[in-house]
């Protein structure tokens, strides 16, 4: 069936003329329609925008057009509802956009289209990017194609339930604090958080400003290569990306793990991991030093601040980025007597519970008289958890960790909980402190029920294309990333 | 009790470029509402700000023209506050890391020249404006996101007049250095005012008084004039001030209460996450300082000790600073500066503004004037022929050499046809010839009127003068 094919083995079929990019979108619509009502990873698709980008990908191929010039010439690829697309919704999830459409491209849209890709559904997230589960989203959660009572993980979980469950051949989500690696352990999909700058973020709803970063979530390393290659690089419209040289990672794949060191870090490996969780973990380290690694213990001497960190930076950047859904200019507008009145309607009741918290949280953090105690203090162990990184990758190449310490949890089972929830992504939030690049990848599954567990690499900043290679050896010797939900 | 005032000044101003501060859309005033607008300006989801390099690099200028530093690192804040006119609910600013800091304005006031400390300019962005109608309100974003400079002073002024002179001195430097147009009809600038007073020979500072957004100078020192005696008032009769935002009534001119110090907002300032910290480097600072320009005080002073022309001259070379730099080509090597002067205040700026023209689009060179102001006082011309020489210039260039040639206006200064002329007047006109050998001098001047109608206003006057003296006495 043409919805199960990678990313890669799609072009392949399309560059052969075998099928066309009207036929992939259709088999994705029809693959949706049959089990989207259980997984509920999309909220809205514009079926006839959606088919008329393939027809016209599929005039281009018969002009001529090839994927070496545009290597996702024809290739369905859904998006996080936080991308702005011209013409179309971006609700992130809330009631507080209304029937807002963007007036604009974003960057990422926009260099995804100029590599080819067929641009298509509004996928299901956390509420402005802010959760662990999806269960935040204002239009009911998605679930986890693995057992639909659990969560997908979040906030891109609606991005690593359509991939797991094969209703899109990639999707474009954003990670900022484990936002892309954490779904994609809990649904058995690989994904990709880039180094601070190397994507652009112009045209994606802020969340946190100095940790967001925009990543693919596909079924392979190889895709995700594929992806990210299309997305990097400079934007004048963005001057925090970085003008640094954008590597081929696709054809940089391959090879063994011989001469890698891999920092195996001793804060990491902290009671509470899930024992089966950890014997998966200990499992894929022996088989990267199977394949040539050399492990070595390292020490990350701050990692046990970075949740606390994280909630202060994240919150205090959203408290400010989150200002502009004032009711004033687009989007739901409550009225009220006088502006003030009108803002708190507005905001009161379009937003919800777990985006009103962490603007609560980041005004009081920013506050006068609290910010030397919160904000400059977190700043401060930020800088030092950054230096924990960089004396790591002074002796290794790469960290490997477990990317989530448990596998996907039930639905409702953490939402009386913040700070549960929030312990979910303790793995992958020093990451975007420290601003490098991580990946997750399948590792084994949890035996009863039978659920995917994550493997975390984390790389040296613009170390992406190691880091890839690294994880597509590890990939290319197990089976893992060839398991699929059963829907 | 003697009181005295203390006053500082933040003061806005609209840069001059081409684009908003971080966005392409233009820096224009005066559009149909929301037409200079793009998602970037409006706030909307998913922007981000570029900053705009000119903006820096005219930031940077002002900063040199102002005597301050220019440090190695600056840096971008956000400043959160909620009103429709902020399209992000936050000002994109500087806060504790501005891109210029510590330096001084010298200006001329009453008798000598007051050196008024500068704190920092900073550039942030303009907000939009909010428009009132009877059923509703509308916001224009065209504003949002103009480049806008703060210039912040410390309390150094102590009048009215002092706070009005600097305004002007500053606008005037901004001006020059080409950094704003300061169009206050166009609200270019605006005012913040801060007013404390406290006994005189105190050092302690007052219970400070914020008044906000004015934009005109007459109505910052009606505001001072008024407020002043307000809190002197209110001290002496034993009464106590608060600190407090103050609005300026223009037309009743008063100032009011807006808010007290409990009510002041918290801003909440923290570090521009979407800009990277500004680390100007040599090159950079160096081209930025290659645009310097002469300050309108240095010029005056330099235009009265060079050139020994008076003050009030040397403010019109200030003013118009192409006409002062033509004066400058033209007096180069010139014994007569004062008469240079003249003629380019008096008749060349005269014509310029009655034909509508610039100093760029003149037909001759700056020397004609050094030519014509030498050979008036070379007696080759009278003054009279002087003015027909400079219209000719004006109206077709060339040399007034040649202009003189070409239309015989030499005067006569040779002895034997003169000698002549004194000659046959003095013997037609026995009666003044006889009034002036009796002493009555004024009486020459009847004579010297027939020597002038003879030679048809040829004859040198002076040398005719001295002729006719001559032979009444001979």
């Amino acid at each position: 069936m043409l919805h199960e094919l990678t990313l890669t083995g799609l072009t392949a079929k399309l560059a052969a003329k075998e099928v066309s990019s009207r036929e992939a979108m259709q088999a994705c619509l029809e693959r949706i329609d049959a089990v989207d009502g259980q997984v509920n990873a999309f909220m809205s698709i514009d079926r006839d925008d959606a088919l008329g980008q393939a027809d016209a990908v599929d005039a281009a191929l018969a002009k001529g057009a090839t994927h070496a010039g545009q290597p996702l010439l024809g290739v369905p690829v859904s998006l996080k509802d936080l991308f702005c697309v011209k013409g179309q919704p971006v609700n992130c999830s809330s009631k507080i956009l209304g029937d807002f459409r963007s007036p604009y491209d974003g960057t990422v849209v926009r260099k995804l289209r100029d590599a080819g890709a067929v641009l298509f559904g509004r996928i299901n997230m956390d509420e402005f990017a802010m959760g662990s589960s999806t269960e935040n989203s204002a239009f009911g959660r998605s679930n986890n194609p693995w057992d639909l009572e659990r969560v997908p993980g979040g906030s891109s979980g609606g991005c690593a339930a359509a991939v797991a469950a094969q209703e899109c051949f990639g999707s474009i989500g954003t990670d900022t604090g484990g936002s892309i690696r954490q779904p994609a352990a809990l649904c058995g999909c690989v994904g990709l958080k880039p180094t601070y700058g190397r994507v652009s973020r112009y045209g994606v709803v802020a969340f946190a400003s100095s940790l967001d970063q925009v990543g693919p979530l596909t079924r392979d390393v190889r895709d995700s290569a594929t992806l990210l290659g299309a997305m990097a690089g400079h934007d004048p419209h963005d001057s925090t990306s970085v003008p640094t040289e954008v590597p081929d990672y696709v054809s940089e794949l391959g090879g063994d793990l011989k001469g890698i060191k891999l920092g195996l870090p001793g804060e990491f490996l902290i009671d509470g991991i899930d024992p089966e969780v950890r014997a998966a973990f200990d499992a894929a380290v022996k088989q990267c030093e199977e394949l040539g690694a050399e492990i070595q213990e390292v020490s990350m001497p701050h990692t046990e601040y970075g949740v606390a960190t994280y909630y202060i930076v994240a919150t205090a950047e959203a408290s400010a980025n989150l200002a502009r859904f004032d009711g004033i200019r687009y989007g739901d507008r409550v009225d009220g007597d006088d502006p003030f009145s009108l803002y708190c309607n507005t905001r009161g009741q379009g937003f919800g519970e777990e985006v009103k918290r962490r603007i609560i949280l980041g005004t009081y953090v920013l506050s006068s008289g609290y910010y030397d105690a919160y904000y400059l203090r977190a700043q401060k162990v930020r800088t030092l958890i950054k230096r924990d990184f960089e004396q790591a990758f002074e002796t290794v190449d790469a960290l490997i960790t477990p990317t989530v310490p448990a596998a996907a949890f039930k639905a409702g089972e953490k939402m009386d909980d913040p700070l549960q929830m929030y312990l979910s992504d303790i793995f992958t939030i020093s990451c975007n402190l420290a601003g490098t690049c991580g990946i997750s990848l399948p590792c084994g599954f949890t035996s009863d029920p039978k659920l995917p567990i994550g493997l975390q690499l984390i790389g040296k900043p613009f170390g992406e294309s190691q880091l890839l290679k690294i994880a597509d050896a590890y990939e290319q010797a197990t089976p893992w990333h060839t398991e699929r939900a059963a829907l | 009790m003697q009181y005295e005032a203390v006053i500082g000044l933040e003061t806005h101003c609209q840069l001059k470029t081409k684009s908003k501060m971080f966005c392409g859309c233009a820096n224009e005033f005066g559009a149909v509402p929301n037409t200079n607008v793009c998602p970037v300006c409006l706030g909307m989801p998913g922007v981000l700000p570029v900053p705009n390099e000119r903006a820096l690099q005219l930031t940077a200028l002002t900063g040199y023209l102002l005597n301050c530093e220019v440090p190695g690192f600056a840096k971008f804040d956000r400043k959160n506050y909620f009103y429709p006119d902020v399209s992000k609910d936050y000002q994109i600013t500087q806060y504790d890391f501005p891109s210029t800091t510590t330096g001084h304005v010298d200006f001329e006031f009453g008798d000598g020249i007051e050196r008024v400390r500068v704190t920092r300019a900073h550039i942030e962005e303009d907000v939009g404006k909010n428009n009132h109608f009877a059923q509703h309100s509308g916001v224009d974003f065209n504003r949002a996101g103009v480049p806008l400079l703060e210039i912040v002073s410390e309390p150094d002024l102590r009048s009215a007049d002092m706070a009005y002179e600097y305004l002007n001195a500053l606008k005037d430097i901004l001006i020059y250095g080409g950094i704003s147009d300061c169009d206050m009809e166009k609200g270019m600038v605006r005012c913040d005012v801060n007013i404390s007073v406290r006994p005189k020979g105190e050092e302690k500072l007052g219970v400070k008084v914020e008044i906000k957004n004015m934009n005109t100078f007459s109505g910052v020192r009606r505001a001072i004039n008024y407020e002043v005696p307000r809190q002197i008032e209110t001290l002496e009769s034993g009464g106590t001030l608060v600190q407090e935002t103050r609005r300026w009534d223009d037309v009743a001119g008063i100032t009011e209460s807006m808010r007290t110090k409990e009510h002041a907002h918290d801003y909440r300032y923290f570090p521009e996450p979407d800009i990277m910290p500004l680390k100007p480097d040599e090159t950079w600072l160096a081209e930025v300082f290659s645009h310097i320009v002469e300050l309108p005080l240095a010029r005056k002073q330099r235009f009265v000790s060079d050139y020994g022309i008076p003050a009030q001259d040397a403010d019109v070379f200030v003013g118009n600073v192409p006409l002062g730099d033509f004066f400058e080509q033209a007096v180069e090597g010139a014994k007569n500066a004062k008469a240079i002067a003249n003629w380019v205040i008096n008749n060349l700026q005269a014509c310029l503004i009655e034909t509508g023209t610039t100093v760029d689009e003149l037909k001759f060179e700056p020397a004609a004037i050094r030519e014509l102001v030498a050979i008036i006082d070379a007696g080759t011309i009278s003054s009279k022929g002087g003015q027909e020489v400079f219209a000719a210039l004006f109206e077709n260039g060339g040399s007034p050499a040649a202009i003189v040639e070409a239309r015989g206006l030499a005067q006569v200064s040779d002895s034997g046809e003169l000698d002549k002329w004194c000659q046959d007047a003095i013997d037609s006109n026995p009666d003044p010839a006889d009034d002036y050998r009796n002493g009555k001098e004024n009486a020459i001047n009847f004579l010297k009127g027939q020597v002038m109608k003879a030679s048809r206003g040829k004859a040198n006057p002076q040398v005719v003068g001295e002729t006719l003296a001559k032979l009444l006495k001979g």
